[in-house]
Order: C-alpha cells, then sequence, then structure tokens
C-alpha cells in the first residue's frame, strides 16, 4: 500500500508506518540495512526501482532524499510504500526549501533501529562521501564515478578523500572482469610480463581493473581506448605470447591462450539492481578497492 | 591491512562460504586475496558427463543448474557437458532437450549469449551401460573435448542412474580407460541416494566404487545438505552467544526433527516398494539433520573437522531399548488430502496388496554424550501429510520456578526454537508473552525470521551449490561413507524388528500418521507439534 503524507514530520511518519505494518498483519521484520538514496525528482524512478529489486535479496528500509526547489519554504512530503515492493519499506522524502541542507534531520529518527545504514548517490556524489552529512551516518557509502561528468577526476578525488566504507559502483561494475582474470590465473601461466587493458575512453572501471592488475601482479598495465562497448579486452604479455581476454560484443568473453585452443565464456554486463545487490552483500570496508583506488591516483598501479 | 599481495598468508583461496574451501588451489594466484569477498570460487576447467540424463532429476534440477552456474558466471570458460544414454540422439537433439530444461526450470533469467556459450559445449553419446563401442566413443568425446575446447582431462562424472546400474557403468569406466586420469587432470564421481538399502548393500556399493575412484573422488549428493537453511544451523550454533548455552540437556526437553510430504509415492512404486519412508529418507536427510543439530562444535569449517564431529556423534546414536514401543510405522490409507479424494498406499499402482512397505515412520533415538544424556530425538518421516513440512524443533523444558499463579499461565506451553527447512525457510521462536490487559496472563507467541521469504530470491539452488563444490572440489558438504554406514548401522537393527513385526498401522490420508505413533510420544507425556 502507499501513503501520502504532506507538510508532515517524521514521527507522524513513524506513526503511519506501524499503523501500516499492522493493517498488513504485523509482518515480521526481517529487515537487514536501512539504504538511503540520495537523488533527484528526476533519477528516483530508477534507483528507488533498483534498491527494491535489491530488496529481495537484501530486504531493506529504503530511504530516497529527493531535494526540491530550494528557494521554497521549508517543508517535508512523504511517500510510503509497504507490502508491494518486495519484503522492505520505501519511504520516499520529498524535500522543499532549507530543509534540503539538513536532510540528516530527517533521515536520523527513520533509520531502522540495531541494522547497519548504507548511503547511495546514484548520480552526483558529494565531494567528501565520508564527510558529508548524510555519508557520516552509513557504515557503507556508495558512488558512481561512471555517472560524473568527469569519471577519471572523480576517481582521483575519491581516492583523496577516502573513508573505510566508501565504495563506487565503478568498481563493482568489474567483478566478473576481475572474478574472470583470477580463474584464468588458477592454471599454471606463464610469466606474465606485461598487460593491457581496452575500453571506451573515459571508462572508469577499466581504469580500475588496470589498476587492480598492477598491484597484483606487479607488472606495467597500459590503459588503451578502444570503441566499447564497456571493456573489451584484457591481454598479458608474455614469453610464449599473447595471453587475451576479449569482449568485443559485450556478451560473451573469448580466452586466448598461446598453444590451446580459443575457450569462450559469457561474461555480461551487469545492470543496476544486481550491482547495488553486490554491494549490499558485504558491509565490511573493502581494503581491495582502497588499495587499488590509492595506487590509480598515485599512478603507480600502471 | 591483514596481508600483503605476495605474502604466502594472504594467497589461501578466497571463500566467501560459511564452509571454507579445502582444496588448496594452485599457491601462486596473486589475483586471488583473502581480503577480496567479492571474486567466487570458480571450476577450473572440466567436462561434466551425465548418466541418466532423461530421468527427472536431469531435466528439472541438473540441467538447470548447470545452466544457472554458467549465467552467474561460475562454470570456466570452455566447460563442456556430455549426456550419456540409450536414446538415438545427436548433440543437437540433446541440446534441444538441455535447452528445454533450462528455459523451463532455471532459476536465473534465460539470456541467449549464456546459453550460446554453453550450447557449444554440450555433447551426446548413445549407447547402453553394457555397450564398449558406446564407453570407447564416450572416451573418445572427452578426449576430443579437451583439444578442441581446453577441458583439461578434468572429468566429472554424475551417476544419476539406479544404482543397480552402478557397476556396470564403474566398470565400462574402468575398462575404456575413463577412470585414470594417468596423472593428468582429475577424475571425480558423483553418486546420488540411496547409498543402498542396508549396511551390507551400501558396503557392497562402495566396493564397486572403490577399486576404480579413490574414496576422496567420490561424492555422495544429499540434496538437503546443500540447502541455505541446513548450512545455516552451523551458523546458527557455532557463530552466536545466545544459542549455545542453552544447546544441552540442561534446557532441552527433548528435540522432534520431521520431514512430511504431502504427497503419496506418484510414479515411484517400483523404488518405493520394499524400500519405505525410512530407508528412504530417515537413513540419509534425518539422521543428517540429528547430527548437525546434536553434534559438537568442529575444530574448524573444513571437510574433515565436519565429518569428525558428525561421524561421532552418529556413533553416539543409542536406539530404544524397546522397538515395539519406541518406533511406530504407518501405511497411507484412501482418504481425502488437501481437498482431493485420493487411493490409499496399498491401492497405487505397481503396489502388491499385501505389501508391507511403510509410508510413515517414527523413531525415539538417545544421544549417548555429556551433552544430551537423557534428551529424547524423536524422528519422523511420512507421506500424504496433512502438508509439506521438514523442520527440527528443540523443545525446552519449563522454567523451573513460575512466580504467577497456576491460573496465569495455563496456556503457556514449552518454549520452543523451530527450524524450518522447507517450505518458508526460517527460524521460529516461542516463548510466553503477556496478554495486554489488567489481568496477569501469560500466552504462547511466535517470533519469526523468515530467512526463505527474503534471501531465497536469487540464493543458490542446493544441486547448484553442490554441483559447483564438485566441480571445484570441495568436499564438506557431501557425507563420506562412514556417514553412511553409520545410519545404516542405526536403521538396519529397527528394520530387522519391522520385518518380523506385524503389518504396518493404517492412517487414512490428509491425517497426522498412525494412532501408533501418538501413542508412543504419550508414553513419554509428550506429544507431536501440528504438522
Amino acid at each position: 500500500m502507499t501513503i501520502d503524507l504532506t507538510d508532515t514530520n517524521t514521527s507522524s511518519i513513524h506513526e503511519a508506518l506501524t499503523q501500516a505494518r499492522r493493517r498488513l498483519g504485523g509482518p515480521a521484520s526481517g529487515m537487514v540495512l536501512t539504504l538511503i538514496i540520495v537523488t533527484d525528482e528526476s533519477a528516483q524512478y530508477d534507483a528507488v526501482r533498483a534498491a527494491s529489486q535489491a530488496g529481495r535479496e537484501h530486504p531493506s528500509r529504503v530511504l530516497a532524499v529527493i531535494t526540491r526547489k530550494p528557494k521554497a519554504e521549508s517543508r517535508l512530503d512523504a511517500e510510503i510504500r509497504v507490502g508491494d515492493t518486495g519484503p522492505g519499506e520505501t519511504i520516499l522524502l520529498r524535500m522543499y526549501g532549507p530543509l534540503g541542507q539538513h536532510a540528516d534531520s530527517v533521515v536520523a529518527p527513520l533509520l531502522a533501529p540495531d541494522v547497519p545504514v548504507v548511503v547511495w548517490w546514484p548520480d552526483e556524489a558529494p565531494p567528501a562521501p565520508g564527510t558529508d552529512a548524510l555519508g557520516a551516518v552509513a557504515q557503507r557509502r556508495v558512488t558512481d564515478a561512471a555517472a560524473s561528468d568527469e569519471p577519471q577526476e572523480m576517481l582521483q578525488t575519491l581516492a583523496k578523500v577516502y573513508q573505510p566504507g566508501d565504495t563506487d559502483l565503478s568498481w563493482t561494475r568489474s567483478t566478473p572482469w576481475r572474478t574472470l582474470l583470477a580463474a584464468t590465473l588458477d592454471q599454471p601461466y606463464p610469466e606474465l610480463v606485461s598487460g593491457e587493458v581496452l575500453a571506451e575512453p573515459g571508462n572508469p572501471t577499466a581504469d580500475l581493473i588496470a589498476s587492480w592488475l598492477g598491484v597484483r601482479l606487479g607488472i606495467p598495465v597500459r590503459r588503451g581506448e578502444s570503441s566499447g562497448p564497456g571493456i573489451t579486452e584484457v591481454s598479458f604479455e608474455t614469453p610464449e605470447g599473447k595471453i587475451m581476454l576479449a569482449r568485443p560484443d559485450g556478451r560473451t568473453a573469448t580466452l586466448t591462450w598461446p598453444g590451446r585452443p580459443e575457450r569462450r565464456v559469457a561474461l555480461h554486463r551487469r545492470d543496476a539492481p544486481d550491482l547495488i545487490a553486490e554491494e549490499l552483500r558485504r558491509l565490511e570496508p573493502d581494503e581491495v578497492y582502497a588499495e587499488t583506488l590509492r595506487a590509480l591516483a598515485a599512478g603507480t598501479g600502471q | 591491512m591483514t596481508a600483503e599481495p605476495g605474502d604466502p598468508q594472504g594467497l589461501a583461496p578466497a571463500s566467501p562460504g560459511v564452509i571454507a574451501d579445502t582444496e588448496a588451489l594452485l599457491p601462486h594466484n596473486p589475483l586471488r586475496d583473502p581480503r577480496d569477498r567479492r571474486i567466487p570460487r570458480v571450476a577450473g576447467p572440466c567436462v561434466l558427463v551425465m548418466f541418466g540424463v532423461t530421468g527427472d532429476l536431469a531435466r528439472k534440477k541438473l540441467m538447470p543448474a548447470v545452466y544457472d552456474l554458467a549465467n552467474r558466471g561460475l562454470l570456466p570458460p570452455g566447460f563442456s557437458f556430455v549426456g550419456f544414454a540409450r536414446r538415438d540422439w545427436a548433440d543437437e537433439d540433446f541440446a534441444q532437450v538441455t535447452y528445454q530444461a533450462v528455459k523451463e526450470n532455471a532459476r536465473t533469467p534465460f539470456r541467449d549469449s549464456v546459453w550460446q556459450q554453453l550450447s557449444e559445449g554440450v555433447r551426446f553419446v548413445p549407447g547402453s551401460f553394457d555397450d564398449d563401442a558406446a564407453f570407447d566413443q564416450l572416451a573418445r568425446c572427452v578426449r576430443e573435448l579437451d583439444a578442441e575446447r581446453g577441458t583439461g582431462g578434468n572429468y566429472a562424472f554424475y551417476l544419476s542412474i539406479p544404482p543397480g546400474q552402478f557397476p556396470n557403468v564403474v566398470q565400462q569406466l574402468k575398462r575404456s580407460g575413463l577412470s585414470d586420469s594417468g596423472g593428468h587432470g582429475w577424475r571425480r564421481v558423483v553418486i546420488e541416494k540411496p547409498f543402498g538399502h542396508d549396511l551390507a548393500s551400501a558396503r557392497e556399493l562402495n566396493a564397486t566404487l572403490d577399486g576404480v575412484f579413490p574414496p576422496e573422488s567420490v561424492f555422495r549428493i544429499d540434496h538437503y545438505l546443500g540447502k541455505e537453511t541446513v548450512q545455516n544451523i552451523l551458523a546458527l550454533r557455532f557463530a552466536n552467544e545466545m544459542y549455545e548455552p542453552i544447546w544441552n540437556r540442561g534446557y532441552v526437553d527433548h528435540v522432534q526433527i520431521t520431514m512430511a510430504e504431502d504427497i503419496g509415492i506418484g510414479g515411484r512404486a517400483g523404488y518405493y516398494d520394499g524400500i519405505g519412508a525410512a530407508r528412504d529418507v530417515i537413513q540419509n536427510h534425518l539422521l543428517q539433520l540429528l547430527a548437525l543439530t546434536a553434534m559438537e562444535e568442529p575444530a574448524a569449517f573444513d571437510a574433515d573437522s565436519l565429518r569428525m564431529e558428525k561421524e561421532k556423534v552418529l556413533s553416539a546414536v543409542r536406539l530404544p531399548a524397546d522397538l515395539a514401543t519406541g518406533t511406530a510405522r504407518g501405511q497411507y490409507s484412501a482418504g481425502w488430502q488437501g481437498g482431493r479424494q485420493v487411493r490409499g498406499f496399498l491401492e497405487e499402482d505397481g503396489i502388491p496388496a499385501d505389501s508391507r512397505t511403510e509410508t510413515y515412520a517414527a523413531l525415539r533415538l538417545g544421544v549417548d554424550t555429556r551433552r544430551w544424556a537423557g534428551v529424547p530425538f524423536y524422528l519422523r518421516a511420512g507421506k500424504r501429510l496433512p502438508r509439506r513440512m521438514t523442520e527440527i524443533a528443540l523443545i525446552f523444558q519449563r522454567a523451573p520456578h513460575l512466580p504467577f499463579a497456576a491460573t496465569d499461565t495455563e496456556e503457556l506451553g514449552h518454549n520452543a526454537l523451530v527450524i524450518r527447512i522447507q517450505p518458508d525457510e526460517g527460524i521460529t521462536v516461542r516463548f510466553g508473552s503477556k496478554v495486554p490487559g489488567t489481568a496477569m496472563e501469560v500466552r504462547d507467541v511466535n517470533m519469526d525470521f523468515a530467512y526463505g521469504a527474503s534471501f531465497t530470491e536469487s540464493s543458490p539452488e542446493a544441486y547448484e551449490r553442490l554441483l559447483l563444490d564438485v566441480l571445484i572440489g570441495d568436499p564438506p558438504l557431501f557425507p563420506r561413507q562412514q556417514e553412511v554406514e553409520l545410519g545404516w548401522r542405526i536403521l538396519d537393527p529397527i528394520e530387522d524388528f519391522w520385518a518380523s513385526y506385524t503389518k504396518p498401522d493404517q492412517y487414512p490420508a490428509g491425517s497426522g500418521g498412525p494412532a501408533s505413533t501418538d501413542a508412543m510420544m504419550a508414553r513419554d507425556g509428550r506429544a507431536w507439534r501440528r504438522l
């Protein structure tokens, strides 16, 4: 059911939530976290939809913080959705006027008790997520460099202000590639001399993969450009020839290994619900991301 | 930072599951880091050869599980899947059968690109299990796959066939040289329950495999152990502080382990007659659940430590002194089940009218350890019961003293902790709570954790998890021969007693079992939980 509250406050929202839950027969609240989405009216639909799909795996209270009309008088409108979007609860909080600068005062009383808090900026992230008023409440802060106008610069900034608990969806997008690369090197392999990652210009995920490979393998890894889609190739030079994983179509990758038959494997690109579900699976600081990001910023990874 | 890249301690395989990896991956993969929790385990290059591909299990569970693994990116490049059956099929026909099975039963969304890539590695070898030429053809087929698709000489043989056929197939695998890796690559064989029908036949079955495959390459699938909730028993018990202190005879009055099915025997008459409920599910599933519930904390979550603890507790299981009062068995008779009129067991197609096979069995077992002495474990399993349900219920003792008037607590029962395995996986805690009002009145209430409702959507199917573990070579979730034999040691005396005893009692389909099962509980001053 959906409940609309206009010009309201957090205690009325609380009351409405409790009543809604009672009316639905008092379902057990097995919520595992609170997810705060900081967004605007135009982007909220996709983000909330992704969050409620991810909520099937991670039942959560989703708080969408939507700031509107900064010049208007302060006002809080709430839209509560319970019972029809999955196991959790979704509350859209529309903040008008100066209240938009004090979103944390609205969010704090609405956090589900005893469970971790994650904040996600699907579009533009604050300059320092860890010290942002909302970011400071959260154990986990999810940004998306790919959504910014200057992804590479954004990664640089994120590296400077990194706090344990920060993560970025462009790193999440690297998981299938990194999985496949790790699996490739599970077999005995020749000495790796250098590496190369080819992707569309400005693809932050490719930058992170190149940096990761550089740190882990201790070899120079070049970041080259192709016409996409996304990442198209990762290869290693070895004394025996080139080991190469190529994915020209964004769907199927081919593994080429000197002296062995070509092998193919599905490697598709994932959409927002999958990414956010992966992000919510583990809430401890991602140290590997931190190392990779730091090396990328320092230019030592490549 | 816990480990530097390059530090040997930092190179253990990354294993996100509850149960740690035991197979050492190659020690020199710098891309794997235990702190990198995002990268899952992926099977190495291999071929999965499946016997019995025309069966229900293959179509409904195994083929979809293979696809789901591929879709989740957990199968290696070049993974190949070979079917073997007595059908006049070409590779394409078998691929079509697999395609249909995947489309209908896969849990993850169907993606054409994944299927295309998977289907390139699908092969079919026609033949019967005593046909030398067919097995030679199979040997050629997998070697071709090694050459074409780089599967590296690693083969897993999945025997989804009746146990009577095992000797034939295993001997053929040996004769054709398929079972011998010659030091290149690995060989694994997967078998499904039943693992024999008594101790002697279980040993015989094991002997068939033993000469051909080393014990660590034999994977016995008990799909119950692949279920998330079953693995969650270990997390619940050993990752928490709240439960273990009361998980003993000091607080627990008794334990009930139930596996109820609402269906009859359906088309399985040929298999079921002469087997019965106890051999079918108690010997394996229910005793495994008992072992996980009653065992001590393992030293580590690896295969050996887990099995050691399970074997310890299974060897401490004690049968009731009087089998006549400590067990009960029944056969469903015609009746109404779930709003439909159904036939009785003796009227089912393929069941002789004088069959003495039980469709319901209940046992009272003791566990002779310091932790459990004097706490009975009641196990029951049956068909055509009111609903489908598997659960473990720990029923606690009553509080030693109630500082309330007797009338205040009239409706207060025993506290209980119930682990629901299926359906609606989760945990329920039952405790007393004050009824709102001016009078002091305490009544039972339930607190529910719905593991199922919230997490199942993308949690892997049991077969998916088990297949992946076979391909990776990770054995903790598979029972070892010793556990199978201990199960038969417990059940054999009961089966012998039943065989020499009268016929099973009748119970109407849709009821909660024969009257003798309730009488068995009543003698102990207890009652079964309602089904």
